[in-house]
């Protein structure tokens, strides 16, 4: 699997390299800016492109539009993007498309080599990987307004994960369940949502940020 | 029949103003007086004109004493001050209040420019203004009421046919009411020539507010490093010290158990991770993230997509024009408050936040659909805000009945960078 890389601190660069290479993969690009990663990724598509929210020359949220505008020229081309902070607002730029390969993550989470390795490899097939910050944050707000309240806690926690983007047989692994009791879960959640159902993990993960953030 | 209407009541105000002074308070003991003495008499005799002459000077004895006795300086301020808001209300003229506060009212040159006001400004004043009241009144009862009731002895003057009379009060009454609110405009232009502000007056007015506001920014800008401090001293920092310390213990143990070591850096790990939570945290309260890449707008839209209230937001601001980046700050964080307290006291379910950028003011309006009763002079909250704005000369504006709803508009001068 191949990644391009944006990010302007060398060691965060230089430490992001060496991860996804131990973890099997190819890095096309490892640059510092965003005009940089756009002519990359013209040269050389990868599978998915990592890129850094906050970039050079304005130090300000320069990575994102840069993925913005990346997706723009080649629609449905996978990003990862990280920042030091989330914000549901840059999330839903980021999401507004309606299409998948789709990932907003923080940076703490490249922690977890394993789950961070997990959730590129996820993008770069057309997934979703959503931050639990941004996830908890949603959760918070449509829980005020009561409209969770006919979930019960267990499938609202299955409902956080699923938000994540996370697959059935990944979310049964982290609760301790089996995948058929999550699979149970799922379809009484999307029942009492009124949602459409959907085979489709990520038409199901679109479904359900689309509700909470409406 | 508006014009007559506007006289009539321009004529009565002006009455009130010109007695409500020294002068008319003397005026009207000296018609008493007149006409006592007087009495059976014509009643407009060389009486008054001596009179006058006397009571003139005395009014300003009088009123020079009032200002030298303690205490009574009170009496002449509110007295001055009657005028100012009256002048404001009926003449359309508002005149600020010129007082030096921290001055005692004998030292304070206001207090020698109220009294001159009171003692000779006030007749001139009055006869601006009683005049149309007089010019109606005697219309009215000296022409009109001698032909029509028949009560009081017809105004004597060569050739003083019921018609000619009839036509001359018609006159005055028409004079009266139609000289009156150009009377009261005058009269406030007189007033505000006396009781407001000189101009060096208002400059140490302006001295006195730039002084006090840059004292208290500095001490909340130097009151906020120390909690920043504070705040790294007992997070982060401890955080990263505990980290090294695990770590160390980590290294020791790597060969005799790696079973606990590895539990050791696990530890480490989140603790890194907790580090970097309170580290967000602290910027977000700093400067948040958004407002830094996208400015004001975009910053109080995500503040609003990060609250349980329904949020409405219309803003005219220009992603291009943006204002001075302390303002911008400033804004962010009255807006960030009002909204918690939305969220907190109001029990409101919706907010409509309305930004509004020209003629180099910024107005924000926070209107929510709670209970009201919000008091700027109860809650700290209101009044932190309050006070952070007036560096910026900004000012806050509630209106909160019981029952709401709330709005609350604020109005910084900003210029765009």
């Amino acid at each position: 699997m191949r990644v391009a890389i944006a990010e302007d601190l060398f060691l965060l660069r230089d430490g992001l390299t060496r991860m996804l290479e131990a973890h099997g993969f190819a890095i096309t690009a490892a640059v510092d800016n965003g005009d940089a990663l756009l002519a990359a990724l013209r040269e050389d598509p990868p599978d998915v492109a990592i890129v850094d929210v906050r970039l050079p020359p304005t130090f300000t949220d320069e990575g994102l539009r840069a993925a913005l505008q990346a997706r723009k020229e080649n629609p449905g081309l996978p990003v990862l993007v990280l920042s030091q902070y989330v914000e549901q607002l840059y999330a839903r730029e980021l999401l507004a498309g309606g299409s998948g390969g789709i990932g907003y993550l923080l940076k703490d989470r490249v922690f977890d080599s394993a789950q961070f390795a997990d959730a590129v490899r996820r993008v770069a097939r057309g997934g979703t990987a959503m931050d639990p910050e941004v996830i908890s944050r949603l959760l918070a707000r449509t829980t005020g307004d009561g409209s969770l309240s006919v979930l019960s806690p267990r499938e609202r926690e299955v409902l956080a994960l699923m938000a994540e983007g996370r697959s059935n047989a990944a979310i049964a692994q982290r609760l301790v369940v089996t995948e058929r009791a999550v699979a149970k879960h799922t379809a009484s959640i999307f029942l009492k949502l009124n949602l459409q159902q959907s085979d489709d993990d990520n038409r199901r993960v679109l479904a359900v940020l689309a509700y909470l953030g409406g | 029949m508006g014009t007559l209407r506007n006289g009539g009541r321009a004529a009565a105000r002006g009455l009130v103003l010109g007695l409500l002074n020294p002068a008319g308070m003397a005026l009207i003991l000296l018609l008493f007086v007149v006409a006592k003495r007087s009495a059976g008499g014509p009643y407009l005799d060389q009486n008054l004109l001596r009179t006058l002459l006397i009571v003139l000077p005395l009014t300003c004895v009088v009123v020079l004493a009032a200002t030298l006795i303690p205490g009574l300086a009170e009496g002449t301020r509110g007295l001055a001050g009657l005028t100012r808001r009256l002048a404001g209300d009926w003449c359309g003229v508002p005149i600020a209040d010129p007082y030096r506060h921290e001055t005692p009212a004998r030292r304070d040159p206001a207090t020698w420019r109220d009294m001159l006001w009171l003692s000779v400004g006030s007749w001139l004043g009055m006869l601006l203004v009683v005049l149309p009241a007089a010019l109606i009144g005697i219309g009215v009862i000296g022409f009109l009421g001698s032909r029509l009731i028949g009560a009081i002895p017809p105004p004597a003057y060569p050739g003083n046919s019921t018609a000619s009379i009839l036509v001359f009060g018609v006159a005055l009454i028409a004079a009266g009411l139609y000289s009156a609110p150009r009377m009261l405009t005058a009269y406030g232009r007189l007033g505000r020539s006396m009781l407001a502000p000189t101009g060096s007056a208002e400059l140490e007015r302006r001295v006195e507010h730039l002084s006090q506001t840059r004292t208290e920014t500095l001490d909340s800008g130097a009151a906020e490093i120390r909690r920043i401090e504070r705040d790294l001293h007992d997070g982060a920092q401890a955080r990263l010290v505990a980290m090294g310390m695990t770590l160390d213990a980590a290294g020791q143990l790597i060969d005799e158990d790696p079973k606990a070591a590895r539990a050791l850096l696990i530890e480490a790990r989140d603790n890194s991770a907790k580090a970097l939570q309170e580290l967000r945290n602290l910027v977000r309260g700093i400067h948040p993230p958004v407002l830094a890449d996208r400015g004001l707008a975009d910053a109080i839209r995500a503040l609003a997509l990060d609250t349980p209230l329904r949020i409405h937001l219309t803003s005219d601001l220009e992603p291009q024009a943006r204002p001075f980046a302390s303002i911008e700050s400033a804004a962010y964080f009255a807006v960030n408050e009002l909204v918690a307290n939305v969220s907190k006291h109001a029990k409101a379910s919706q907010a409509w936040i309305d930004f509004r950028q020209h003629d180099g003011m910024l107005k924000i309006t926070v209107t929510d659909d709670g209970q009201g009763g919000a008091d700027p002079r109860n809650g700290t909250g209101l009044q932190g805000i309050e006070r952070r704005l007036a560096a910026f000369d900004g000012v806050l504006a509630v209106s909160s009945p019981p029952g709401g709803p709330t709005a609350v508009t604020m109005e910084i001068p900003c210029a765009s960078r």
